[in-house]
């Protein structure tokens, strides 16, 4: 049986703490700038901030992952390695990467930290995997969220790594690191940026009939009658309408969050080393109830009792929640 | 010289129409290199194979260089050895578009596809020391990267493209949201993509279009047009400029790109040439103005 390690979000140092007490076995965050995939305003660590926070981590025997998992621009490349030269530094249990580059100068210039591939690498198949891992000695890589539990078991057989998997939290419907909708839009981009859908583009406009239309860069993403609840604009999220779908509809996904609790007996069989909670933008009182309530699952899982998967159910309670296509493939 | 070339389709068109726009593009384009073969659905592949060695063969005549294409997402069985069998061939003119690929490839000789998120000098020099000789830029790299990018290539004896004309791919995807929109999915699919040769549109609820579906892919709504741009990113070292094929007359889409870089049209001319060309579709340079992609930044206000 794998370990199964439980790898939790750390926004912010107040976040990074509460999930170490709550039982994280590792955290992972990133710097206050476009090294990392969650860029939001208000997120993230200064230097300092990461230092005090990995002597916390540490004294409780938890570690800390780096994320450095954007693609720098051209020319701008000396940012992602003066980021990396800091958390080495620092003490970073691992870095998290994507951009070969990136990856490279890590296992040339810190070769003894270890080196995950994110899921913005897109690394969906054995083969890319060892590149990955032969070429720059990945020692972990975090899995799309594309693949069904079959799928996920072969690879394992066929790979030299661990494998993490996301089990919770905001649901991805793209192929990570492939994705440039944002950029589309609004002009700031996944990739280089580390931007998503960015709420200082986002506005909510009230009509006559009270509908209420939520809008990203001035492109209404749904529109709401008076009687739902508008939601966040995410571009992937959106109502639209196509020649066969005049009325409007989710061309790619329901807002809806990923909730693999049923399947975590499955997933740690199948030779899953560690399962990723997603949301470094989250609360610290959702990061508290999340990683407890996870904690206490895999704990019962490892030591052979029946897990109480309703409290994790609970968690998503009164949000719609899928099982991706961890489930089957009729997901696709 | 600038090479002009022809990207591979991204849409699921009929053999017949294949044919026939190959056969077009070999007598009348002025394109000097072709992409073939099939890189958003592995399910579209065998519609198109029987044809390839015809279709390479007209093309060759031509004088035509042709390069063949692997998938952008590799998953299944059937496009891991797509991809392997791909890798293994002998002609050093393939572009790789998965990691997969390049694992399969090796230190053999082949082409970066717009795929890989070849973004910086670091990663185009890993990429030229496993013996990448071509790399294709993302679309949505800004100028100034684009700049630093095609010098460092260019110093390591490498080709630069970067697309100039037609929709952007802005995402894939593990589902089929084409079969989505027709409440099928992925394996019960029945080509419904067949239907959109141009991509399926997408409208915001208040009826302004914003993206394109096609299969597993999304698309911009504009079609990229980096016409009044052509002769910057000559001068930062870009050496292939690559079309992008849409349900516009291709031929006449390249010759006036053909003829802008030349020098035989000028930049008025051949920007009204080609806004005739694209009907309804909206223009856009965004990407590469730092902007929004889907703006169309006016030439007086391009640096």
């Amino acid at each position: 049986m794998s370990l199964a390690e439980l790898i939790c979000p750390a926004g912010t140092p107040a976040a990074l703490r509460t999930a170490v007490d709550a039982g994280a076995d590792a955290v992972y965050c990133g710097f206050q700038d476009a090294t990392n995939a969650r860029n939001f305003p208000g997120l993230n660590f200064t230097p300092d901030e990461l230092r005090d926070a990995v002597a916390f981590a540490h004294a409780k025997g938890t570690k800390v992952l780096l994320a450095l998992n954007t693609y720098p621009p051209a020319g701008k490349v000396d940012l992602w390695r003066q980021a990396a030269d800091t958390g080495a530094r620092i003490g970073v249990d691992a870095f998290i990467v994507a951009d070969m580059g990136v990856a490279d100068y890590i296992a040339r210039s810190h070769p003894g930290i270890r080196l995950h591939l994110s899921v913005q690498a897109a690394a969906s198949s054995p083969e890319a995997i060892r590149y990955y891992c032969e070429n720059f000695g990945v020692k972990r890589v975090v899995l799309p969220r594309i693949l069904t539990i079959p799928e996920i078991r072969q690879i394992r057989t066929e790979i030299p790594c661990e494998i993490e998997t996301f089990i919770f939290g905001n649901h991805g419907l793209m192929v990570e690191g492939r994705c440039s909708l944002t950029n589309y839009l609004t002009g700031q981009s996944t990739n280089m940026d580390g931007v998503c859908s960015p709420a200082s583009d986002v506005e909510y406009a009230r009509h006559a009939d009270g509908s209420m239309s939520s809008q990203l860069a001035g492109f209404t993403i749904d529109r709401f009658s008076p009687e739902e609840k508008a939601g966040y604009p995410t571009i992937c999220k959106g109502r639209y309408t196509a020649p066969h779908r005049p009325e409007g509809y989710y061309a790619f996904e329901e807002p809806v969050s990923l909730n693999l609790s049923r399947l975590l007996p499955e997933l740690i069989e199948a030779g899953v080393h560690a399962f990723k909670i997603e949301g470094r933008q989250r609360s610290k009182s959702y990061v508290r109830g999340v990683v407890r309530a996870f904690r206490a699952a895999v704990d019962d899982i490892r030591a052979g009792r029946q897990a109480n998967i309703a409290d994790l159910i609970a968690l998503t309670e009164g949000q719609k929640q899928t099982q991706g296509a961890f489930e089957t493939k009729k997901w696709r | 010289m600038t090479r002009l070339t022809l990207g591979p389709i991204a849409y699921h068109w009929s053999a017949e129409r294949r044919r026939d726009f190959y056969a077009r593009i070999a007598d009348e384009a002025p394109v000097d290199e072709v992409y073939l073969g099939e890189v958003i659905c592995s399910k579209r592949a065998p519609f198109q194979e029987a044809d390839l060695p015809e279709i390479i063969d007209r093309l060759e005549r031509a004088g035509k260089k042709v390069i063949l294409s692997s998938l952008a997402e590799v998953m299944l069985k059937r496009e891991r050895k797509a991809t392997e069998d791909l890798a293994a061939m002998e002609t050093p003119e393939i572009e790789i578009n998965n990691a997969a690929g390049l694992f399969a490839r090796g230190q053999r000789p082949h082409r970066i596809g717009p795929f890989m998120n070849a973004y910086n000098e670091a990663t185009i020099a890993w990429m030229a020391g496993q013996s990448a000789t071509h790399i294709c830029l993302p679309a949505e790299m800004p100028a100034p990267a684009i700049a630093v990018a095609a010098r460092a290539a260019r110093d390591l004896g490498l080709g630069v493209e970067v697309q100039v004309f037609g929709r952007a791919s802005l995402a894939v995807s593990a589902r089929c949201y084409h079969a989505r929109a027709h409440g099928r999915t992925k394996d019960n699919c029945q080509f419904v993509c067949e239907a959109d040769p141009d991509g399926m549109p997408l409208r915001t609820r208040d009826d302004r279009p914003i993206l394109r579906v096609n299969g597993i892919q999304t698309q911009s709504e504009s079609y990229v047009d980096l016409l009044p741009e052509t002769a910057r990113l000559v001068a930062d070292g870009v050496t292939h400029l690559r079309l992008m094929p849409q349900a516009a007359d291709m031929v006449a889409v390249a010759r006036v790109f053909r003829d802008r870089l030349d020098g035989k049209a000028s930049a008025d001319d051949a920007d009204a040439r080609l806004a005739g060309l694209v009907g309804q579709v909206g223009l856009s340079n965004g990407f590469y103005h730092g902007a929004a992609g889907y703006r169309r930044i006016a030439a007086a206000t391009a640096v």
